[in-house]
């Protein structure tokens, strides 16, 4: 098996290893990094549990080589608490916004659903309904029925607004 | 559905993808991936080689530039992301028919990583890029080992999801001929879900004169046959008349009689149906929206 050796930054801290080039992203972040937060659904594109953040731009990882992100940043779900060491330290007000508006059962799809959701909420910080909809068209839920994501989401754009805080 | 085992490529120039592409064994290209990655894990494609395209400079590029054949045409990039083709103002101002196909284009996250030539390459009956390239009769430009060739966009599916590239060809570039400002557009599609590949999508453009004369008529159908088709015969019905719904409804139902294909998803006649009824209110919307 052919491998090759890749730097990749993740969520801040650079991280070098020795993958096989036919191995995934989602993969590489969760069998070599033990990263086991980006979840592995549909392995085809379609579920968007996988999705990750590529230089501030989310993507599906399992469409994506690990070796095509050499020198490149990734963020996963395992960044976006501010201290998640901390049992009792706040999340971020995203994810403060799906616990208290129920927008996880399972939680399977949540991962990929908030990394989806934080990049609508940096291009666009009060999102209608509708517009939360289609940006979360490409993830799929199986417990939730969507509503109280949808509902999530409106609420962290009202709390970050209220906190002045960036995404 | 993991990739099967292959050897990796990532060349630094179009020249080295090309000599990789007419050298080595059963190799394949890789664009934005989100094509080739689901065809890999899933196994469906087995390629001994990869050659990744994206660390090629030079290929992601949009911009108008004056063309051979008079006026200006819009240059696009074979490595351009689709979602810098959603995000860009010289699109959306001089060919928003290419923005409102994009917007049907899968999710956020796979137009992040999926580029123009990629969907052209892989060529997907279904695909709206695909679609509106042929409607606005697009010249795209292929690299082989004896220097580039351009192809009118029209002869470029020759059959299902293959294009017209020899083996040792790569696409290059996208040329597209600008419609005069304030000319009619509408891209529409019927698919189960957003993001969905389309059962049958339509494209058109319209250009109109002062009296309401059609001076110009371009309408062509995704997803009804194994490749896209242009709709001489609707234009035809077109171009001269005066535009008026019934003169569209009239000319709609010449998709009636189109050869379509039956699929687990619409049957041949319900995608007859579907063509005529979105190529009549498409040209409805065009019209609606021709600014004079």
């Amino acid at each position: 098996m052919e491998s090759r050796k890749i730097t990749v930054t993740v969520n801040g801290q650079a991280h070098t290893r020795d993958v096989e080039t036919r191995m995934t992203l989602a993969d590489f972040l969760r069998h070599d990094l033990g990263m086991t937060g980006t979840h592995v659904g549909c392995e085809h594109g379609v579920c968007g549990a996988c999705t990750i953040l590529l230089d501030g731009r989310t993507a599906r990882s399992c469409l994506t080589l690990a070796v095509q992100t050499d020198g490149h940043a990734i963020d996963t779900i395992e960044g976006m608490a501010p201290n998640p060491k901390d049992k009792t330290a706040p999340m971020h007000p995203l994810q403060e916004a799906f616990r208290d508006n129920h927008a996880l059962q399972c939680g399977f799809c949540t991962p990929g659903m908030l990394t989806t959701i934080i990049e609508l909420l940096r291009d666009n910080p009060e999102p209608s309904a509708d517009e939360v909809r289609i940006a979360i068209s490409g993830n799929l839920c199986r417990c939730t029925g969507y509503q109280t994501i949808v509902a999530a989401t409106l609420d962290a754009a009202k709390r970050l607004k209220a906190e002045g805080r960036k995404p | 559905m993991k990739p099967p085992p292959f050897s990796y490529h990532d060349p630094r120039t179009v020249a080295e993808a090309v000599s990789l592409l007419s050298t080595l064994e059963n190799p394949k290209l890789l664009a934005g991936g989100q094509s080739l990655m689901p065809m890999l894990n899933m196994r469906f494609v087995l390629p001994d080689h990869v050659i990744d395209l994206g660390k090629i400079d030079g290929l992601a590029y949009i911009r108008e530039a004056p063309s051979k054949e008079g006026g200006n045409a819009l240059e696009i990039g074979a490595m351009t992301r689709q979602r810098d083709i959603e995000f860009s103002e010289l699109i959306a101002a001089k060919h928003p028919l290419l923005r409102e196909g994009i917007l049907n284009v899968g999710h956020r996250q796979t137009r992040n990583r999926g580029t123009i030539g990629g969907s052209l390459c892989h060529l997907d009956p279904a695909a709206e890029q695909v679609l509106v390239c042929l409607a606005s009769d697009a010249i795209v430009t292929a690299a082989g080992p004896n220097g580039e060739r351009a192809i009118p966009f029209r002869e470029f599916p020759l059959a299902y999801m293959t294009p017209n590239l020899e083996p040792d060809e790569m696409l290059i570039g996208i040329k597209i001929p600008l419609w005069p400002a304030g000319h009619g557009y509408s891209f529409l599609e019927f698919a189960r879900r957003h993001g969905d590949f389309a059962v049958v999508s339509v494209a058109a453009l319209l250009d109109v004169d002062a009296g309401g004369i059609i001076k110009r008529a371009a309408v062509a159908l995704g997803g009804v046959a194994a490749v896209p088709l242009r709709m001489d015969a609707v234009e035809a019905r077109l171009v001269g008349q005066k535009a008026s719904e019934e003169l569209f409804r009239d000319a709609a139902e010449i998709c009636r009689a189109i050869d379509a294909v039956a699929d687990v998803h619409a049957t041949v006649e319900y995608r007859q149906h579907l063509a005529a009824v979105l190529t009549r209110r498409a040209l409805v919307q065009a019209l609606a929206k021709v600014k004079r």
